[in-house]
C-alpha cells in the first residue's frame, strides 16, 4: 500500500484515501470538432503505459478531493515526486 | 502417560504446571511452556503425519516456522477447527485437541502407505500430466480420486465463533525478530527516543538466545534478554508484540503483523477478546532481524522419523528439556552443527557419532567435541538411514572432497536419531516481498537480501552473521542508523560481551551422494511436505525444465504450507548440479507473502456482515421499516422496494401502489438521489459543458432535465438540475452515480477548466426528498402550506421556496411518473416530521407509500429511462431516442459531442431504445430477454437487441416494455420475437416507449 | 514426440525414469523464420502450436525473455468459461472452450481441464437483469448457461451463505456447467511440447530488444543473446509488456498494465466443487486439485509492472470471501502474488494488425487471458499464417478505438476494471 504525500493537504496519507485516475498531462483538445476520429480516439484511449518513470493523475478522494500529479516508477513503485495540476514534473524518464 | 524423553531439569518449561492434551484421540501430558511439538516429542510420539504423495510416515524435523511435517488439525468442536497448524508453533494449553491430517485408517497403520511403496515408482514429478487422459470421459472420476488424496486438514463446517481485529499502527522503527540483533536494535532505538514496535513470532522474546547455553557478560544469555525486555516495557513509545508474525512487507514500508492473542490459551477466545489481531503498520524504517533457518542435508530416507535438523535437537533439549531420542548420529557440513551433539551429550544420552563431511573441523565447537572424546568421523557422510516409523540405523561412508561421490566402504551404526546440518539459510522472505531479488553469497553459502528501494536495514542472521557478538553489534548499528534517519540523536548502549567462538569454513554441500545413482538410490527428500526428491528434480531437469521456476512448478517444490523454507535452497543445489550450473545461475528464490499462513478471519477483521460495506439510510428509514417495507440495495443505500400489506403478493402490492398514484396520490422517499450543490459565476457555463443539452437560458426558479455523457458520447448519468440563483444550481444524479458524477465534475474543473469559477459540494445527506405524485398531490400539499400552489403561480418545471408543515422547504414541480408531482426537499432532520404530517393530512386521499419498483413501473408507462438499467455504457442520447436532449448549437463542444459523432456512432442500424407491446397483453417479457426476427432460426441465432425494462401495468391493463432493437426507431409496428429459456416465444410489436399520456397533460395541470 | 500414457509411466519406472526425453529442445535460433512470436506464454505457445499443426507453418520461433509460461500463465486463477455478453466475445471464448474440451488428448498432455461449473453471483436487482440478459444471449449463441435462484445455488455450493442476512444477499446466479478450471502451467508446457514436436524453436531467456522495421514493414527482431533474427511476420504476445514492444514499433496502444492479485489458502480437504465468482462483492474462489482455495482479487487502479499490488485489495477480497463463506474464517491464507494485466478500455482484447505491416498484436486480455488461451492462439495463428485476420478476431482490431466500435464487456469480464 502506497504512502502518498498530498501536495494540497501537505501530509503523508495512506493509499486508501486516494485513487489513481490514469495518465497525467493529457489535455482535452481545444477544438474537439476539428479532431479526426483517430485523433479523438487517441485522446480518449491510447496511453503511454510505461515500464519505469510515469506521470499519473491521482485524486485525494477521501480527503481534500483534489487532483494532483505523481511521478512514480511503475516497476519499483517508488514515488519520485508529487506536484500540483498545471505544474510540470522535475523527474522525467531519460 | 509418562514423558519418557523429558529431562529432570532445565529448559524454560514450568514442571509445576502440567497440561493434558489429546493427539489422535489419546491423552498425553506436557508442561506450560511447551509447544505441541515439544510435548509430543517428550511423549515419544514419532509419527505425526503421512506424506502427501507417497504416504510415508513423517516425524517432527524442526522447531519453528520451517517445520514441514508436523502439520495438524486442531480444535475440540466443529466451529473451532483449524486446519494445518504447525505443532512447532502451537503453544500447549490444557485441553488442546489435535489430530494428524492424513493416513487411513490411522497415521500409524496407513493403507495408502502400501500404495505409496508399490506405486511410488510410477509417480515421478508431473506424472499426472502424462496420464489420466484416456478415455476423456473418465477424467471426472480420476480427478475425484486425486482430490480426495490431496488437501491436508479440513475446513470447519460451521461459522467462526471468534472475532478478529484490524489495528493501524505507525512507528519510527519496526523491528522484526527479537533475537540478539533485534533486541539490540530495539534497545538502541528505544533509548534514543524513537517510536518502536518489535515483533516476534514466538511466545517470548530472545530468539536463538532461548535455545542456547551461551553466556552474555558471563551470565546465561536469557538474563540479558529479560533485562532488555524489562527495560523496553518501561518506554511509553515502545510496543512489544510477542506471538506476532510479521507476514508481509509491502511497498513504502507498509508491513502486516499477525498477532495470535488467545491461541495459546484455549480453542476459543475468552469473552470480549479478539482471537487474533492483524496489525497494519506504516514504519519509517524497518529493521529485519529475522535470523536464519538451518538446512537439513539431503540423503537417502532422510524423512524417516528421527531425522531432524541439528539446531532443532539443541532447541528441544535446551529450551524444552526434551531429548528427542536416545542414540544420536550427527552429520554436519559446518561447525555450528556440532552444538547438537554437545547438547545431546550434556543431556546424558549417547552420541553415536559426529559425521563431518569436511576433512576436518577446527572450530571451537568441534574442538569441544574432540575434547569430550566424542566419536568424530571426518570426510564422511550419512548416506542412508534405515527404519520405517523411526530411525533404526544409519549407513556412514567416506565421500570425496567435492562431496559428489562415495569413496569409502559403508559402516552401519545403530541410532534412533539423525541430526543434520547443511549450514544456514538467512530468512530473507520479507526483504524479497517488495520485489528485491536476493543475491547469492558464496562465503556464507546462502542467499542474502538484495538491493531494495525500501527504507530497510538488516542485522544478524539475515546477513549470514551467526555469531552472537556480531549479531548484537549489527543490531546496535541498525538501531543507531534508524535513529539518525528519523532525526534523533544517537543512544548510549553498552553491548554485553558474548563468548567468542572460532568457526571454520563450512563446506558447500547439500545433497549427499549414495552408492547408487540418485535415480536408483532410496528416496532423498528435498521438500518433505510436497514429497519432492532429489531424483525428482533430476527428472525435471532431464526433461528440459531448466529454470528453477520450472523445476519448482513441475515438481511442486516450495508449494507447501512451509513454502520451502527448509527445501528450496537444497532443491536449487540439486538442480544446479544436474544442469552443471552454479546455484545463482539456476535462478533465485523469490518469496511471497505470507511468511506463515494467516487466518482469513484475521485479515477480514470486523469488516463482514453489516460492516462489510456501510449501509446508508434515509432519514425516514425507520418509518419504512415499521411499515413493512421490503428493501432494495442501491449502491450502499437501502431503499424501500415496495410496501406489502397483509398477505399481498409482490405483484398485488405493485398494482395497488401504481393505481393509487394515478388515481389519487402516492409518496416516494427520493432522498437517496445524489444532490450536488454547484455555485460560482461560471456554474451555468460549466453545466453547459457537462450536460448534452443547453443551460444558458435556464431562468432562476426553473428546473431542467439533463443527460451526462462521457467523452465517447455514451450516456452515463442523468438527472434534473434546478437554477437556485444566477450563480447557483442544485444538480441531482442517480442514486448509485452520485460519487462518480461529483468526481467527474471535479476532474474537469481541476484539470481542464480551472479558469472557470465554480464550486461543487455534495449535499445528498443534507436533504430529505419526499415526492408526492398523483392528481391529488396539490390538494395534499395545500394542507401543509400557505403557499399558492396553483398552476399559474407554480408551473411545471418550476421550483419554489416555501414552508411545508412549518419547516422551510424547496419544492420542485417535476415529475418522474407523468403525474402532477411535487418533490419536497427539507433539511434531513425534518424529513420524518414532514413525512408523518403528510400522512396525517393524506389519509383522506388514501396517500400510499410506494417504493422503487412502483416508481420503475410508473416511469416506464411514460417511457422515461433509468440510467444504468436502460443504458449500459454503449448507448448515446440518439440511441435512446433522446435527441431532444442534445443541443448542437452550444458554442462549447460539450463532453460527449465529439464522441457521439464518430463513424460507428452515426452508422445506420445501431441499437435503439423502443417500446414493446406484446401480442398477448398479459405476457410480460422477462427483462434481459433477447430479440430475434426469425424465431425458427437455428442456434446460434441472430440477436437484434434485448429488453431493458418490462412490467405489468395495472393502469393500462397490459404489459409494457422497453428495449433495444437494431434500427428500432425505423421499425415501428414491426414484430420481434423473444425466445425464452423455457422454450416459449413471446411476440411483440415495436412501438413508442410512451405508453401513457403521450402529450404530457397529466403532469401539467 | 514421446507418447505419454499410464503404460509409459510404468515402463519408465522400470528404468528409474532415467530415459524420459526432453519435453522441448533448447535450440540455437536460425537466421530467419517465417514467423517469430514474441512471448512464450500460453497464448504465444498456443499460437506456435496451431501455426504448425493447422497451417503447416513450422519455421517458427517463439522468443521468450524469461522461461516458458512464466508470465500471467503462471499467475492466474485458472478459471475457464465462455459466458460473455456480446456476440463477438462470446464466439471467441466459446471457440476457446471447444478447444479446451479436447485439449489434453490433442496435446497428449493432461492439462487437467476440469469442468466443474462456474457460478456468477448476482446481489442486486440490476445484477440479476444483467445476468438474465447475458444468459439469454449465451443460450441463443449456443453457449450453455442458466439462471439459478438461491435455493438451486445452495444445492451446488452448500457451504455458501445464501441467506438474506448477509450485507448483499445472493439473489441468484448464472451457471455455466461447462466452465471450470485447468492446470495453468500444464497448458503452457503442453503447447510448448506440441509446438516443439513440429519443429518450432522455443528460445528462452532471450529478450527482444528492438524491432527491425524497413519502410513501414517489419523484417525481424533484435535480441540480447542472438543478435538480429529475421522474419516474414512477427506476432507480439507479451500481455502486460505489450506497450513496451509497441513503443519499439513507434505506436501507442489503448492499454494500461495493472497489477492483478490472487491468493491461495493452505490445502484443505475438498469442500468447494465449483467456481464461485461475485462481481458485486469483488471476489472469486475455487478449490484446486491440491486442495488450495484459489482466490482472485480485484485490479489495482494504478499502472504497475511490479507483479504485486496493494494490500487493501487483498483485504477487501478476503472480506468478500469470508462474507460469502463465513466458515472459511479459520482457514488460513498461505500465499499471495500478482500478475500484470494489460487492460483495454472496453475490457476486450486486441487481436489485430498494426500500423506496421506484417506486425500483429495479441494483447489487452485483462483478466480474460487464460481462459482464451487455445482459442486466442488458434485465431492468432490463422491470422499470422494468412496475413489476414481470422473472422473471429476481426472485431478485436486495435482500430476500433478510433471508429468507436467498442465491445464493452465490463459486466461479464468478472472483475471491475
Amino acid at each position: 500500500m502506497f504512502h502518498i504525500y498530498c501536495p494540497h493537504c501537505a501530509e503523508y496519507r495512506e493509499e486508501e484515501e486516494f485513487h489513481a485516475a490514469g495518465q497525467a498531462h493529457i489535455p482535452r483538445p481545444l477544438d474537439p470538432d476539428a479532431c479526426s476520429d483517430k485523433e479523438w480516439g487517441e485522446y480518449m484511449f491510447f496511453r503511454k503505459n510505461p515500464r519505469g518513470i510515469h506521470h499519473e493523475l491521482w485524486v485525494h478522494a477521501a480527503g481534500c478531493r483534489k487532483f494532483f500529479n505523481m511521478t512514480r516508477d511503475t516497476q519499483t513503485y517508488e514515488i519520485k515526486e508529487v506536484y500540483k495540476i498545471g505544474e510540470q514534473p522535475s523527474v522525467v524518464a531519460e | 502417560m509418562t514423558q519418557q524423553n523429558r529431562l529432570q531439569s532445565g529448559g524454560r518449561i514450568d514442571r509445576s504446571k502440567p497440561m493434558t492434551f489429546t493427539y489422535n484421540g489419546k491423552q498425553f501430558t506436557g508442561f506450560q511452556g511447551d509447544t505441541l511439538a515439544s510435548a509430543m516429542l517428550a511423549n515419544g510420539i514419532n509419527v505425526v503425519g503421512r506424506s502427501f504423495k507417497y504416504s510415508r510416515p513423517r516425524g517432527i524435523i524442526a522447531c519453528g516456522a520451517e517445520e514441514p511435517n508436523a502439520v495438524l488439525q486442531l480444535g475440540a468442536t466443529e466451529a473451532t477447527q483449524v486446519p494445518n497448524v504447525r505443532a512447532t508453533q502451537q503453544e500447549l494449553f490444557n485441553g488442546l485437541v489435535s489430530a494428524s491430517t492424513n493416513g487411513w485408517p490411522s497415521v500409524d497403520t496407513d493403507v495408502m502407505g502400501m500404495i505409496g511403496k508399490v506405486g511410488g515408482s510410477m509417480m515421478p514429478p508431473g506424472f499426472y500430466y502424462k496420464t489420466f487422459m484416456f478415455p476423456q470421459s473418465l477424467w471426472d472420476s480420476y480427478e475425484t480420486m486425486i482430490r480426495k488424496a490431496a488437501g491436508m486438514g479440513r475446513s470447519p463446517l460451521e461459522s467462526d465463533p471468534d472475532t478478529y481485529d484490524n489495528v493501524n499502527q505507525h512507528c519510527d522503527v519496526l523491528i522484526v525478530g527479537a533475537g540478539p540483533s533485534g533486541l539490540a536494535a530495539a534497545l538502541t532505538a528505544a533509548r534514543g527516543g524513537a517510536r518502536v514496535i518489535i515483533a516476534d513470532e514466538q511466545s517470548e522474546f530472545g530468539g536463538s538466545l532461548l535455545n542456547t547455553k551461551e553466556t552474555l557478560d558471563g551470565k546465561p544469555a536469557a538474563e540479558w534478554v529479560r533485562a532488555v525486555v524489562e527495560e523496553l516495557a518501561t518506554y511509553e513509545d515502545v510496543m512489544l508484540l510477542p506471538r506476532s508474525t510479521v507476514n508481509g512487507y509491502h511497498d513504502h514500508n507498509f508491513v502486516t503483523i499477525h498477532e495470535r492473542c488467545t491461541d495459546h490459551l484455549a480453542d476459543i477466545a475468552p469473552v470480549n477478546q479478539a482471537r487474533q489481531k492483524h496489525h497494519r503498520v506504516r514504519a519509517k524504517w524497518v529493521v529485519l532481524a529475522t535470523g536464519a533457518h538451518e538446512r537439513p542435508l539431503v540423503f537417502s530416507n532422510n524423512d524417516v522419523p528421527g531425522c531432524m535438523v541439528s539446531n532443532a535437537v539443541s532447541t528441544y533439549i535446551n529450551r524444552y528439556g526434551v531429548v528427542p531420542g536416545n542414540e544420536l548420529v550427527l552429520m554436519t557440513t559446518n561447525d555450528y552443527g556440532y552444538q547438537a551433539a554437545l547438547d545431546w551429550d550434556d543431556a546424558g544420552r549417547k552420541v553415536v557419532a559426529i559425521v563431518d563431511t569436511r576433512a576436518s573441523g577446527k572450530g571451537s565447537r568441534a574442538e569441544a567435541a574432540r575434547k569430550r572424546g566424542l566419536n568424530i568421523i571426518s570426510g564422511s557422510a550419512v548416506i542412508e538411514v534405515q527404519g520405517s516409523k523411526r530411525v533404526s540405523s544409519v549407513s556412514v561412508a567416506a565421500i570425496s572432497a567435492d562431496g559428489h561421490k562415495v569413496t569409502g566402504s559403508v559402516t552401519k551404526l545403530k541410532a534412533d536419531t539423525v541430526a543434520s546440518s547443511g549450514g544456514w539459510s538467512p530468512v530473507i522472505h520479507l526483504s524479497s516481498h517488495t520485489g528485491s531479488r536476493p543475491t547469492w553469497d558464496d562465503q556464507i553459502v546462502g542467499f542474502v537480501p538484495g538491493p531494495t528501494v525500501q527504507k530497510q536495514l538488516t542485522a544478524g542472521g539475515i546477513n549470514g552473521q551467526y555469531d552472537t557478538a556480531v549479531a548484537l553489534k549489527q543490531g546496535f548499528d541498525a538501531g543507531q542508523k534508524a535513529l539518525t534517519e528519523v532525526g534523533l540523536s544517537a543512544a548510549e548502549v553498552v553491548l554485553p560481551k558474548a563468548e567468542t567462538l572460532k568457526t571454520d569454513a563450512p563446506m558447500s554441500l547439500f545433497h549427499i551422494p549414495h552408492l547408487k545413482p540418485t535415480s536408483q538410490a532410496p528416496k532423498q527428500f528435498v521438500d518433505y511436505q510436497t514429497d519432492v526428491t532429489a531424483a525428482g528434480i533430476e527428472v525435471a531437469c532431464r526433461e528440459g525444465f531448466e529454470s528453477i521456476e520450472h523445476v519448482k512448478r513441475y515438481t511442486a517444490m516450495g508449494f507447501g504450507t512451509d513454502q520451502g523454507k527448509l527445501g528450496n535452497i537444497n532443491g536449487m543445489a540439486v538442480a544446479a548440479k544436474a544442469l552443471n550450473k552454479t546455484i545463482p545461475e539456476t535462478g533465485t528464490t523469490i518469496f511471497r507473502p505470507n511468511y506463515t499462513p494467516i487466518s482469513f478471519g484475521a485479515i477480514a477483521g470486523r469488516n463482514c456482515g453489516a460492516l462489510f460495506d456501510p449501509e446508508r439510510y434515509s432519514a425516514m428509514h425507520m418509518w419504512h421499516v415499521e411499515h413493512g417495507a421490503k428493501f432494495e440495495d442501491v449502491g450502499q443505500w437501502k431503499r424501500p422496494w415496495y410496501f406489502p400489506q397483509g398477505s399481498e403478493t409482490m405483484q398485488q402490492t405493485l398494482d395497488r401502489e401504481c393505481l393509487a398514484v394515478r388515481d389519487s396520490v402516492g409518496i416516494l422517499d427520493a432522498s437517496t438521489l445524489g444532490k450536488i450543490d454547484v455555485q460560482g459565476k461560471d456554474a451555468r457555463e460549466f453545466l453547459g459543458r457537462v450536460y448534452s443539452n443547453a443551460w444558458a437560458k435556464l431562468a432562476v426558479g426553473k428546473c431542467r432535465y439533463g443527460l451526462m455523457c462521457g467523452e465517447d458520447g455514451m450516456v452515463f448519468d442523468d438527472g434534473v438540475s434546478a437554477c437556485l440563483g444566477d450563480n447557483h444550481f442544485l444538480m441531482t444524479t442517480t442514486t448509485g452515480g452520485a460519487a462518480r458524477v461529483l468526481e467527474w465534475l471535479e476532474i474537469y474543473h481541476q484539470t481542464e477548466w480551472p479558469e472557470l469559477e465554480v464550486y461543487f459540494n455534495t449535499v445528498t445527506d443534507h436533504w430529505s426528498t419526499l415526492t408526492i405524485s398523483g392528481p391529488n398531490s396539490r390538494k395534499l400539499l395545500e394542507e401543509l402550506t400557505d403557499y399558492d400552489l396553483s398552476n399559474d403561480n407554480f408551473k411545471f418545471m418550476d421550483w419554489k421556496q416555501m414552508k411545508v408543515a412549518g419547516v422551510p422547504a424547496r419544492v420542485f414541480r417535476i415529475s418522474f411518473t407523468g403525474e402532477l408531482s411535487f418533490e419536497i426537499n427539507v433539511q434531513a432532520n425534518y424529513g420524518t416530521h414532514v413525512w408523518e404530517k403528510l400522512f396525517e393530512a393524506g389519509k383522506k386521499y388514501n396517500l400510499t407509500p410506494y417504493g422503487t419498483e412502483t416508481m420503475h413501473v410508473l416511469r416506464a408507462e411514460k417511457g422515461f429511462i433509468i440510467a444504468g438499467q436502460d443504458t449500459d455504457g454503449s448507448v448515446h442520447p440518439y440511441d435512446l431516442g433522446m435527441g431532444w436532449c442534445v443541443s448542437n448549437q452550444k458554442p462549447f463542444s460539450y463532453i460527449g459531442k465529439r464522441g457521439m459523432n464518430r463513424v460507428d456512432c452515426v452508422r445506420p442500424n445501431r441499437k435503439q431504445l423502443v417500446g414493446l407491446k406484446t401480442k398477448d397483453p398479459k405476457a410480460v417479457i422477462p427483462e434481459g430477454a433477447q430479440a430475434v426476427l426469425d424465431p425458427k432460426e437455428p442456434i446460434p441465432m441472430t440477436m437484434i437487441g434485448h429488453v431493458t425494462s418490462s412490467y405489468w401495468s395495472a393502469n393500462l391493463g397490459h404489459s409494457i416494455a422497453m428495449g433495444f432493437i437494431k434500427g428500432g426507431l425505423d421499425k415501428m409496428g414491426e414484430t420481434v420475437y423473444y425466445p425464452l429459456a423455457n422454450g416459449t416465444v413471446i411476440e411483440a410489436e415495436i412501438c413508442s416507449p410512451i405508453f401513457l399520456d403521450p402529450k404530457g397533460e397529466r403532469q401539467n395541470v | 514426440m514421446q507418447h505419454y500414457s499410464g503404460f509409459g509411466l510404468f515402463k519408465h519406472s522400470l528404468t528409474h525414469h532415467e530415459n524420459w526425453q526432453r519435453v522441448w529442445r533448447n535450440p540455437t535460433p536460425k537466421k530467419k523464420y517465417d514467423v517469430i512470436i514474441i512471448g512464450g506464454g500460453g497464448h504465444g505457445l498456443a499460437t506456435a502450436y496451431y501455426l504448425a499443426k493447422e497451417h503447416g507453418v513450422t519455421n517458427v520461433a517463439v522468443i521468450e525473455k524469461g522461461y516458458l509460461g512464466g508470465g500471467n500463465t503462471a499467475r492466474n486463477t485458472t478459471i475457464v468459461r465462455s459466458n460473455y455478453l456480446w456476440d463477438e466475445s462470446a464466439h471467441l471464448y466459446e471457440h476457446a472452450m471447444k478447444l479446451w474440451e479436447g485439449l489434453s488428448q490433442d496435446l497428449n498432455y493432461n492439462v487437467m481441464f476440469s469442468q466443474r461449473g462456474v457460478l456468477n453471483l448476482g446481489h442486486t436487482l440490476q445484477d440479476m437483469r444483467d445476468i438474465e440478459r447475458r444468459v439469454n444471449a449465451n443460450r441463443l449463441n449456443g453457449i450453455d448457461g442458466e439462471v439459478l435462484d438461491p435455493q438451486s445455488i445452495k444445492e451446488i455450493v452448500p457451504h455458501m451463505d445464501c441467506s438474506a442476512n448477509s450485507r448483499y444477499p445472493v439473489m441468484g446466479a448464472s451457471w455455466q456447467p461447462r466452465g471450470g478450471v485447468a492446470r495453468h502451467d500444464a497448458v503452457a508446457w503442453g503447447f510448448a511440447r506440441g509446438a516443439d514436436s513440429y519443429g518450432v524453436d522455443l528460445i528462452q531467456q532471450t529478450e527482444v530488444t528492438d524491432l527491425i522495421i524497413e519502410d513501414g514493414t517489419i523484417v525481424g527482431v533484435k535480441t540480447n543473446r542472438f543478435g538480429d533474427i529475421k522474419a516474414d511476420r512477427v506476432g507480439s504476445v507479451v500481455a502486460g509488456n505489450s506497450t513496451v514492444i509497441a513503443k519499439m514499433a513507434g505506436f501507442e496502444l489503448p492499454l494500461e498494465s495493472h497489477p492483478l492479485q490472487a491468493l491461495v489458502s493452505e490445502p484443505i480437504k475438498p469442500v468447494l466443487d465449483t467456481v464461485v465468482m461475485s462481481n458485486h462483492v469483488h471476489g472469486y474462489v475455487s478449490q484446486s486439485d491440491k486442495g488450495d482455495l484459489v482466490i482472485g482479487a480485484g485490479i489495482d487502479g494504478y499502472t504497475g509492472y511490479g507483479q504485486r499490488g496493494s494490500y487493501p485489495t487483498i483485504e477487501h477480497t478476503v472480506q468478500a470471501i469470508v462474507e460469502l463463506f463465513p466458515m472459511f474464517s479459520r482457514v488460513r491464507m498461505n500465499r499471495q502474488w500478482g500478475g500484470i494485466v494489460d487492460t483495454c478500455p472496453d475490457a476486450c482484447p486486441i487481436i489485430s494488425k498494426t500500423p506496421i505491416k506484417n506486425l500483429f498484436f495479441n494483447c489487452g486480455w485483462g483478466t480474460g487471458g487464460f481462459k482464451a488461451t487455445p482459442g486466442a492462439g488458434n485465431v492468432f495463428a490463422a491470422s499470422l499464417a494468412k496475413g489476414e485476420m481470422h473472422p473471429l478476431a476481426e472485431p478485436f482490431s486495435m482500430f476500433r478505438f478510433h471508429n468507436g466500435a467498442l465491445i464493452d464487456e465490463h459486466g461479464a469480464a468478472g472483475v471491475a476494471h
